[in-house]
């Protein structure tokens, strides 16, 4: 006995488990009608599951329904059980079997009693309940024979009125058609004062609508004359109806709904849609044009406009509002027309769009040298968005478009204001760093001005760029309706923003400050070096870092999702880099013109043949290493210190020992001094062979030494060419020799390679000593006195 | 054969000045002034044999002094000027004729003189002489004629007029320009008009130059920062007097003008470019090429020498020449001459031969493709315009 079995009883199952009996060891019970029904519902399930009966006997599990020692198994044989005992259990097992079968019959019985007994009494029962039902149908059942008779009466009747009410039926049909006849004559015989009075009283819908259900019944009877008059009388009023109404209309003064209404009504009475129409256009040309009349008004000469934003206000609920309801009102109304009307609307909303175009475009004219972006935005974003109506209304008058070309407009031009501006503010820093240059100073407050006026322009330029980044970023904000137009997204983030406004404005600077050294004339000459020395400075720095900064912080902020080219930030940092060192070359060019004119002055008015013996160091010498030192603390604050050949620091005590006594009779004219003096000259000579050129114009590098190295050698180069230029007596040279000799002790410190300084100054006194036709030269050691004294 | 390498001839002295022999027109001929305190100065005639890449050279002696300035006559060959100082003088080397020399101080003073000289007659066309010879066979030079210029300060330069007899002269004397006649076949010179400069300051000439259009009426001269045209008909004022923006170290430098007055103007702005080409160099001579004169010679203190083909100041319009060439090819040319692309102004070449600064260069006088530089150390280097340029020009 499976489990389930237990769960669910049936109700009339005899209880046949006892307690603590095993499966197997269950009396046979002679009801083998449970078994079948758990089988039938066990195939069903089986069947519901897809398993064949087959497949469910052969499962290992559960007992086997054709074993024939299965007690509660269908085929169950008492022989074959009792054979399987016997022979299989020992004595006392089958003892205990005995016993325990013994006990289930017993208990069987008892329950198989109580369960006869308790269906007996439910049985006399029923039994009762029965006898009373045949009695109760009885009585049913005559009554049930009366209702028949008395219904068969009532049919009877009822055929009988049906036939007497015949006739009458008839004649009240026709009467109620006759009626309603009637109620419709009379309709149309007081058609005519219906109408009046509707005239009257202004009821004008009511009229037409009355009109309308009158028409056609007329004109089917007009052959009648009683309808003929009708209808003329009709046609008076319509006629009259349809004039009040032309005059309401044409009086206009009602407003766009109401005149709507009119024509409507006048449609309705047939009245030509053509004419109307144009009618219709006609007088909202006038309304339209009042609108922008006034705007016109606030655009006005007097100053005091109302600001952009309010313009586009009024422009939009008034001007771009009345556009929406006529041109709504005339789809509505004209749909009939077609194409032909579609394209005169059309037409009437570009002519009138481009007035109000022109009128925008004057009043944002006037914001153009503005410097409020936000409200400007808000006020174009607002006129973008108030057209987008009509302009999806009135797809073919191209009014969308002609707004997004208007904002896109203005925001190329404020493009263009911006970069005026950073070129405004760039060169408004310029003027700041030349007064604060030209400002008489206090005496040692100069060092750090120059790196400050550095930072100052740096960071003003920086904040400016930024400010402008913020404003235009304006122009690209989600929330305002034209941001995503592809030319916003596009061109203007790119060509824009990125190349017009900052690779622009950083071209343009580049170009501002190569013109410092580009120009000769006055403006170059009055260009103070410092000047070209910080705009340098700014442009290196510029090549350095900020402008990458720059230029990432702006592909940041407009995500540059163009594909057009833009400068790469290498072209650009070329570009200063460039810059930059022209001006540092420019200025090394300037400062050591300065020194040149100031040694060439000091040669060439000498009259160095009656020079007296030196005494002293010449004070134009002292001027020179004084301002060479102020040009080092210049450049030293702005660039770094570079790199200097390594040299033995004892330089300054280096004698002239290339220049000593020997030395003079002139390695230029070998053939004719062929004795001693060779040896030195021939070193010297070869020393020249083989130390490199002087390069006297090599281009400036990005550091102090190089700076200062370049302007040396200027200096040097051109006391060169002037002293070849005198004729030196002997005291003259001497005097040279000593000024030589200061500058090398003063010089050294400031130039990349000391042995310059050196080989230029050497040659500078041979070439004094050539052009001696006496030379003397002074003793090294008094020159040095004469030196360090001064 | 590698004929556009440089020819280099080395002088004994250092020099200055150097001149074609303007009266020559078949060899290619140079003359080099020497500048020595203490030697003899000389003159070199430098013959250089184009086709076999010799130079002849034959050396006169110039006993005056140092010579600062040379200019070759126009009409004859063998006659030329200088400018030189007088100052081989006798300073005494005891220290007790100190005081004498001292005081005679004033006189002793070095003046800067010009003169005329012919030379020997069988060097004027340039016999050639063996080069070990005519070292020591130094001639000497005639004198013709004394400038007098004792009113008038240093001789800074002497130009001849360009195209005329032989006869007329300017010499720049401080701040004087003086014109000279020369008569008697140029053995005597007689101040023809003179002018002055007037101003604040040391104003003086560096260097003069003489239109060779309008009929040489036109002469230029440099002085500090200004350019001034004069008319030698009319000498009191100078008709055009440009300032020049700002002291650069080229326009102290002399400038020469092969254009005309009208081109002055184009002159001054080619200072800019052309400066902007030699980058921070000074400039000591410029000269432009008498038939080409888009081809411009600069000789600085870096000692270089610049070629630059400086198109826009061109009088030649770009295929100018192709169209009068021949006028049944005109259809092939103009198609070539669409194909040709105007050239930029640019530096075509920069010659390093020298190693000091370069003080004078020159276009010779017989081959417009030919030019000498000159720098202090006495080297005198012969170039040619290189030959992809020449025949673009040409052609």
């Amino acid at each position: 006995m499976d489990p389930g079995s237990s769960s669910f009883p049936p109700p009339s199952q005899p209880h046949a488990r006892g307690p603590g009996s095993g499966p197997g060891d269950s009396p046979e019970g002679p009801e083998a009608e449970a078994p079948e029904r758990r089988r039938k519902a066990h195939g069903m399930l089986k069947l519901y599951y897809g398993l064949s009966e087959g497949e469910g006997a052969g499962r290992p599990s559960g007992p086997d329904p054709l074993d024939p020692t299965d007690l509660n198994g269908a085929h169950f044989d008492p022989e074959v059980y009792l054979d399987k005992l016997r022979r299989e259990c020992p004595l006392a097992q089958l003892m205990d079997s005995e016993t325990d079968m013994v006990r289930q019959i017993r208990a069987l019985d008892s329950d198989m009693q109580t369960l006869v007994y308790e269906n007996y009494n439910k049985f006399i029962s029923a039994t009762d309940t029965i006898r009373k039902m045949k009695n109760d149908f009885r009585k049913m059942e005559d009554e049930m024979d009366r209702l028949a008779t008395n219904m068969a009466v009532i049919t009877d009747f009822s055929a009988r009125i049906s036939a007497t009410l015949q006739d009458r039926h008839e004649r009240i049909t026709k009467l109620a058609g006759v009626h309603a006849l009637l109620r419709k004559l009379q309709f149309l015989f007081e058609l005519p004062s219906r109408l009046t009075k509707c005239v009257e009283l202004g009821a004008y819908g009511q009229a037409v609508r009355y009109q309308g259900r009158a028409q056609a019944v007329l004109q089917q009877y007009q052959h009648l004359p009683s309808f003929r008059a009708i209808q003329d009388d009709c046609q008076v009023i319509t006629a009259r109806l349809a004039q009040q109404l032309r005059q309401r209309f044409r009086e206009g003064g009602s407003g766009a709904p109401e005149q709507a209404e009119c024509v409507e009504l006048l449609l309705a009475l047939g009245e030509p849609a053509e004419e109307l129409c144009e009618e219709f256009l006609v007088h909202a040309r006038g309304r339209l044009e009042e609108e922008l009349r006034s705007l016109e008004a606030e655009l006005g000469p007097s100053p005091p406009a109302p600001d952009v934003l309010e313009f586009t206000d009024h422009g939009g609920s008034g001007f771009v509002g009345g556009l929406c309801h006529v041109a709504a009102a005339y789809q509505e109304l004209f749909a009939a027309q077609g194409p032909a009307g579609a394209e005169k609307l059309a037409a009437f909303a570009q002519e009138l769009g481009s007035r109000y175009f022109a009128l925008v475009e004057r009043r944002l004219a006037q914001e153009q040298g503005g410097g409020d972006n936000s409200l400007l935005v808000r006020a174009l974003d607002r006129f973008h968005r108030r057209l987008r109506a009509p302009g999806a209304l009135l797809a073919a008058a191209g009014l969308a478009d002609a707004a997004t070309e208007i904002v896109e407009r203005v925001a190329r031009e404020r493009l263009g204001h911006h970069l005026q501006g950073l070129q405004a503010a760039f060169l408004g820093c310029l003027t700041d760093v030349r007064q604060a240059l030209a400002a008489p100073r206090v005496a040692g407050k100069e060092g750090p001005g120059l790196a400050e006026l550095l930072a100052n322009v740096a960071s003003s330029i920086l904040s400016h760029i930024k400010a402008s980044l913020a404003a235009v970023h304006l122009f690209t904000a989600k929330e305002v309706s034209f941001s995503n137009k592809p030319y916003f997204r596009g061109e203007f983030c790119s060509q824009g923003v990125r190349e017009g406004l900052i690779v622009g404005f950083v071209r343009s600077m580049c170009q501002t400050a190569q013109s410092f050294c580009d120009s000769p004339g006055e403006k170059g000459g009055a260009t103070p070096p410092a000047l070209l020395l910080l705009l340098s400075r700014l442009c290196l720095d510029y090549e350095t870092a900020t402008i990458s900064y720059i230029l990432t912080l702006t592909d940041e902020q407009f995500l540059v999702q163009d594909q057009s080219p833009v400068t790469p930030v290498s072209t650009l940092c070329a570009e200063a880099r460039e810059t930059a060192r022209r001006l540092l070359t420019h200025y090394v060019k300037v400062q050591g013109l300065v020194i040149s004119q100031m040694l060439r002055k000091s040669v060439e008015t000498r009259d160095w043949l009656s020079t007296l013996e030196p005494r002293n160091v010449r004070a134009v010498m002292k001027r020179v290493v004084e301002d060479t030192t102020a040009i080092d603390v210049q450049v030293g604050l702005l660039y770094e210190e570079g790199v200097r050949k390594a040299q033995s620091s004892d330089s300054s005590k280096r004698t002239f020992s290339v220049y000593s006594s020997s030395r003079q009779q002139g390695r230029y004219a070998p053939s004719y001094t062929p004795s001693a003096p060779m040896d030195t000259n021939l070193l010297s000579n070869i020393q020249k062979l083989f130390s490199e050129r002087i390069d006297v114009f090599s281009p400036v590098e990005f550091n102090k030494v190089s700076v200062l190295t370049g302007i040396i050698k200027i200096s040097l180069k051109t006391l060169l060419e002037c002293v070849r230029l005198r004729t030196f007596g002997r005291f003259g040279l001497q005097q040279v020799q000593v000024d030589c000799h200061f500058l090398q002790l003063y010089l050294w410190r400031f130039v990349a390679d000391e042995e310059l300084v050196h080989l230029l100054l050497d040659e500078v006194v041979a070439s004094a000593a050539l052009r001696c036709p006496d030379p003397v030269p002074m003793e090294p050691s008094v020159v040095e006195v004469i030196c360090e004294r001064g | 054969m590698e004929d556009d390498a440089p020819v280099i001839y080395g002088l004994e002295f250092q020099a200055r000045a150097l001149t074609p022999q303007t009266a020559e027109t078949d060899a290619i001929r140079f003359l080099v002034g020497t500048q020595s305190l203490k030697y003899d100065n000389q003159i070199h005639i430098i013959d250089f044999d184009d086709e076999n890449n010799i130079i002849n050279k034959n050396v006169l002696l110039h006993q005056a002094g140092e010579i600062w300035h040379i200019s070759a006559s126009p009409a004859d060959k063998g006659v030329l000027a200088t400018c030189y100082n007088r100052s081989k003088c006798s300073f005494s080397k005891s220290a007790a004729q100190l005081f004498i020399a001292l005081a005679t101080l004033k006189f002793l003073k070095v003046l800067t003189c010009a003169a005329v000289w012919r030379m020997p007659k069988e060097l004027e066309s340039g016999s050639h002489e063996s080069p070990d010879d005519s070292s020591s066979t130094a001639q000497t030079l005639e004198l013709l004629c004394h400038l007098d210029n004792t009113a008038h300060g240093n001789m800074a330069c002497v130009v001849w007029e360009p195209m005329g007899d032989g006869k007329k002269i300017i010499s720049l004397a401080d701040n004087h320009i003086l014109l000279w006649d020369l008569q008697e076949s140029s053995s005597q010179a007689v101040l023809a008009s003179s002018a002055s400069l007037e101003g604040k300051g040391q104003l003086r000439f560096t260097s003069g130059r003489w239109s060779p259009h309008h009929n040489c009426t036109q002469v230029a001269t440099a002085s500090d920062t200004t350019l001034r045209g004069w008319d030698t008909r009319n000498m009191s004022k100078p008709n055009l007097s440009g300032k020049l923006p700002y002291v650069r170290p080229c326009d102290w430098g002399p400038i020469a003008w092969q254009a005309g007055a009208a081109r002055c103007w184009c002159c001054l702005r080619v200072t800019g470019p052309l400066s902007r080409c030699l980058a921070l160099c000074r400039v000591w001579n410029v000269r432009y090429n008498h038939s080409h004169d888009q081809l411009v010679l600069t000789g600085s203190s870096d000692s270089r020498v610049i070629l630059s083909n400086m198109v826009s100041i061109s009088s030649e319009p770009f295929g100018h020449l192709v169209d009068d060439d021949d006028i049944s090819d005109q259809e092939d040319h103009r198609s070539e001459e669409k194909s040709k692309e105007p050239l930029q102004d640019n530096v075509i070449a920069t010659y390093e031969e020298h190693e000091d600064s370069v003080y004078a260069v020159d276009w010779s006088s017989a081959d417009p493709w030919l030019f000498a530089s000159l720098s202090y150390d006495g080297r005198l280097v012969i170039n040619r315009v290189p030959r992809a340029l020449k025949y673009h020009i040409l052609l």
